[in-house]
């Protein structure tokens, strides 16, 4: 068997023990690439070059038996909405097509501190502005599952790449959903880390308020493995906190046993496909016998989640993306009145479902409309958290299918933003609250991959593992792999 | 020419300070002017995508200690906000800023400062005092009288602003220009800022109305463009006459920003549309709240050193002129050199004499600035003491300090070098006497008849001689002994 299919804790055990080198395995990555991503299309460039250099270093150091960082020579996929100095970063765009950051975003420095080898930028929504990975600018990345279908979005390249095996594990971003979604929906785990658990410096900003970097893995175990070099304090910035980041390894052990897991009755309602629910409900199901203490739980007002989170993440969006005015960098029409430079250069960079984005967020921001929109999402933000505040009183953990149905086809919602937007129901209100929530694969409807949400405290990822793992060890869903050779033959 | 209609000249000031601090306010980059363009940059003031601002410890603990100074009430939470509009200047097309905003105080509120106009003392409110960053600067690249390109220069982009809001309390372009001054003085004062106009460290935009004969405010305009602070006066004083010939001719003032033209010294509407901008001002969710307890505020009001007005009343206390005490208070550099002078020669008055009369008019001749000069205070004393222990004259001491000021030097070597020391003794000066009086029975005459003022030229006579060297008190009685006896 390939090794490119092997959860990362295996592979840094082989590499260890020499029965396998960085060279080797990134071959192994590079090959599969060359084989199915031309009609996966999980990536916008493959470092193969850099990453072949990086790799032999690592292989002379394995070999010398040199005390060695935790993930050296381990190729890693990085969505191309984080920053790599020197490497084009277009974040699906257009207008930021040729963009080479002078920096690395500090997970990337972390990374490379930590021995991992940058293996390709992947595709993704546009500014993460979706949920299907069909508003990237450079054209829809395809599920490994049933390539007539979407991987979700908006990092589903970083989601297919793992899950068709054309990386051991990747980088996401996750503003409504954006992890956990495309994680679901091509059978992987994806995690997202508590706000300000994962530094944001070199992430280009969505939503300032919602983003956060994290994990996409074949194992509960990498998702452990990656997290315990993302997280920490980050002088750069302020909204990463400042608190001791525990050992995740660690906290996988232990199970569930006692453990009061809520099941949200919102989540559980109408929308909600039929195989998607009984995947769900068994795996309920499956954590009680595990030991855990099932219990319902109600949010309310996650209602309003989706409404809330349209106003926020726009407004924010709305000012984030003025800067790509075709000054500094990207894409510049060339006119000679400025003004004009800045309208024509935005018209013809963006696409359709940014520029929908950037004006529902200037209006929402607007004199006379601000109150109205803007200041009343905020509070009904605060309601979302007073939600999830008055549930964990009573539970560790919340837990919700992470999308209401299977991966949808190509092209089947495009034109229906609002169908589209409840894909996020039940990740966007996590966001909301700042909180840390996790998809596992949970079985299959229809032969496409089902995904469970499980949601924790702040900063309490390691509860969040802990009982994601328990569930993972207890079934045997992440162990399957997208029939890829048959599509590809 | 103000007319009956209009009575009142009514201003209110937004100034803006560049802070003294090494680096920029949300980055590391360093601070300097006339550095090369685009030399100090970086991720972050150059606005790229995925970079973050992180708050200057410092910028915040100098805008503070302002508030603080300024009787400001202090938020205990501030917050920053995104001032949205598009400039090419403006590399992020947001500048972060703080809004003053419902429940998001800007870092203080509701201050004064006092000061005074030819001795009067005045106040102005301060509305508000925030903390941004300052744009780029565009450059305009002209070939044959037209503008071909433009190049930016992102040196300045994230600088630390602090931005002062005045209450429309001004009522006169003089007053404005004082005001200013105090403002000024108490910037240097507390070392917030070295505020250098020239390096355009103290910028100010204005809003001026005129005040009708029943007490209704006419329309305003904002004046930008003035880069010194006789500019502010004196576009201040074009904008009111302008006005008050606007409306003395039947016409209506248009609300409208207009720049002020240097070269030809009138303000002109700015070509920019006036259309009114919404900023659609929201809290900056990149950098957390600032929170500033009332220990930490207590803490600041507790380090403040000795404010304008405190050190105005101790001159007054120690016997300095109302008028002179001012001069010296709103001058800090002028007003260390004093202290330190004072702390070696503690008679107050003379020194303080010495000080706004000779050196300030040395100063003045030359345009240069107390710190500019060679005179150090110990100097200024050491010919104070000669005066004071004889060996020379006053007069001798303002003749020697203008050398003293611009190239420095020991006044006892110099002296000494050029002979200057005072004849103090009567055997060297009643030979003179006797010459003087003989050249001069015109005088002698009128004083033996009793006229006193015929005695004043006689020993300005004897003083002349001796090229000034002459005690003239010594004189004085010398000729007075010699007339009667």
């Amino acid at each position: 068997m390939t090794p490119a299919l092997l959860p990362v804790s295996e592979l840094l055990g082989q590499l260890r023990r020499r029965t396998l080198t960085p060279s080797d395995l990134l071959e192994a990555y590079l090959q599969r690439i060359e084989r199915f991503d031309g009609s996966v299309r999980a990536y916008l460039h493959v470092a193969a070059e850099a990453a072949r250099a990086e790799a032999r270093r690592w292989d002379d150091r394995y070999a010398r038996g040199d005390d060695l960082p935790p993930l050296a020579g381990l190729p890693i996929a990085v969505k191309d909405l984080i920053c790599t100095r020197g490497v084009a970063t277009t974040c699906g765009s257009r207008i930021l097509e040729g963009w080479r950051p002078p920096y690395d975003a500090t997970v990337i420095a972390r990374l490379r501190q930590a021995g991992a080898i940058l293996l390709g930028k992947t595709n993704l929504d546009e500014f993460a502005m979706g949920s299907s990975t069909e508003n990237s600018g450079f054209g829809p990345t395809r599920n490994p599952w049933d390539q007539a279908r979407v991987p979700g979005g908006s990092s589903g390249g970083s989601a297919a790449a793992v899950a068709a095996g054309l990386a051991p594990w990747a980088l996401g971003t996750d503003t409504g959903g954006s992890i956990r979604q495309p994680a679901s929906l091509c059978g992987i785990v994806g995690l997202k880390p508590t706000y300000g658990r994962v530094s944001r410096y070199g992430l280009v900003a969505y939503g300032s308020s919602l983003d956060q970097i994290g994990p996409l893995t074949r194992t509960v175990r990498d998702a452990a493995l990656l997290l315990q070099v993302l997280a920490g304090w980050d002088p750069l910035d302020s909204t990463a906190a400042s608190l001791p980041v525990p050992d995740y390894q660690a906290a996988l052990e232990g199970g569930v046993r006692g453990m009061r897991i809520g099941l949200a009755r919102e989540g559980m309602g109408e929308g909600l496909q039929p195989g998607v629910r009984a995947a769900v409900e068994q795996a309920a199901a499956r954590l009680r016998e595990l030991g855990a203490d099932l219990v319902e739980v109600t949010l309310p007002t996650i209602a309003y989640a989706l409404p809330t989170y349209y106003l926020v993440a726009t407004a924010e969006a709305s000012s984030n993306l003025a800067r790509y005015d075709g000054v500094r960098h990207g894409l510049r029409v060339e006119v000679p009145d400025v003004v004009e430079m800045f309208s024509r250069t935005r018209a013809a960079g963006f696409g359709p479902e940014v520029k929908r984005r950037i004006m529902l967020g200037t209006y929402a921001l607007s004199a006379g409309f601000y109150e109205a929109f803007y200041l009343k999402a905020q509070r009904a933000r605060t309601l979302v958290h007073r939600d999830f505040d008055a549930a964990f009183a009573q539970v560790d953990l919340v837990l919700l299918p992470t999308s209401p149905t299977v991966a949808f086809r190509l092209g089947e919602r495009v034109d229906d933003p609002l169908q589209m937007y409840l894909a996020d129901i039940f990740t966007i209100p996590v966001n909301l609250a700042g909180l840390p929530g996790i998809s596992v694969p949970c079985g299959f409807a229809d032969g496409l991959p089902v995904g469970l949400q499980l949601i924790g405290r702040p900063f309490d990822e390691a509860t969040v593992l802990r009982a994601a793992h328990a569930y993972e060890q207890a079934t045997e869903w992440h162990r399957r792999t997208p029939p890829l050779e048959g599509a590809a033959a | 020419m103000v007319t009956e209609a209009a009575v009142d000249t009514v201003i209110g000031l937004e100034i803006h300070v560049q802070l003294g601090t090494a680096s920029k306010m949300f980055c590391g980059c360093a601070v300097a002017f006339a550095a090369p363009p685009n030399t100090l940059i970086c991720p972050v003031c150059l606005g790229l995508p995925g970079a973050l601002p992180v708050v200057n410890r410092r910028a915040l603990a100098l805008g503070l200690r302002t508030a603080v100074a300024l009787g400001c009430r202090i938020a205990p939470e501030s917050r920053f906000h995104r001032k949205n509009y598009y400039y090419p200047d403006l590399p992020k097309n947001y500048q972060i800023s703080q809004y003053q905003y419902m429940d998001h105080p800007p870092l203080g509120v509701d201050g004064w400062l006092e000061f005074t106009v030819e001795g009067t003392p005045r106040a102005v409110r301060i509305r508000r005092v925030h903390l941004e960053e300052d744009t780029g600067k565009l450059l305009h690249v002209e070939r044959g009288g037209a503008v071909t390109h433009s190049r930016i220069d992102y040196n300045r982009s994230g600088v630390p602003l602090m931005e002062v809001v005045t209450q429309p309390d001004l009522r006169s372009p003089a007053e404005a220009r004082e005001f200013l001054i105090a403002l000024r003085a108490l910037l240097q004062y507390l070392e917030v800022s070295p505020v250098r106009m020239e390096e355009g460290m103290l910028r100010v935009d204005a809003n001026l109305s005129l005040r009708r004969a029943d007490g209704t405010l006419g329309t305003r305009t904002e004046v930008k463009n003035m880069n010194s602070l006789r500019a502010v006066e004196r576009a201040l004083a074009f904008e009111a006459a302008r006005q008050a010939e606007v409306l003395g001719g039947g016409g209506r003032v248009v609300q409208e920003t207009r720049h002020w033209d240097e070269r030809r010294q009138v303000t002109f509407p700015s070509r920019t549309k006036e259309e009114a901008q919404d900023y659609r001002y929201f809290p900056e969710p990149d950098l957390v709240p600032m929170a500033v307890g009332e220990a930490e505020v207590a803490r600041v009001r507790e380090t403040l050193p000795e404010l304008p007005a405190q050190k105005r009343a101790r001159y007054v206390s120690l016997g300095l002129s109302a008028s002179d005490a001012d001069l010296i208070v709103r001058q800090p550099r002028l007003a260390a050199f004093f202290e330190e002078a004072l702390a070696a020669y503690p008679q107050a008055r003379v020194l303080a004499n010495w000080v706004t009369g000779d050196v300030a008019g040395i100063l003045n001749a030359e345009g240069k600035e107390i710190d500019d000069v060679a005179l150090r205070p110990a100097v200024l004393v050491g010919l104070l003491r000669l005066i004071d222990v004889g060996v020379i004259s006053g007069r001798i001491a303002k003749d020697l300090l203008p050398e003293l000021t611009l190239q420095g030097g020991d006044p006892a070597a110099l002296v000494a070098a050029r002979g200057l020391e005072q004849i103090s003794d009567a055997a060297d000066l009643e030979q003179l006497i006797e010459l003087i009086l003989a050249a001069n029975p015109e005088p002698v005459a009128e004083f033996r008849r009793g006229k006193e003022k015929a005695l004043v030229f006689l020993v300005g006579q004897v003083m002349k001689e001796t090229r000034g060297r002459a005690n003239p008190e010594l004189v004085n009685r010398l000729l007075r002994e010699r007339l009667r006896g």
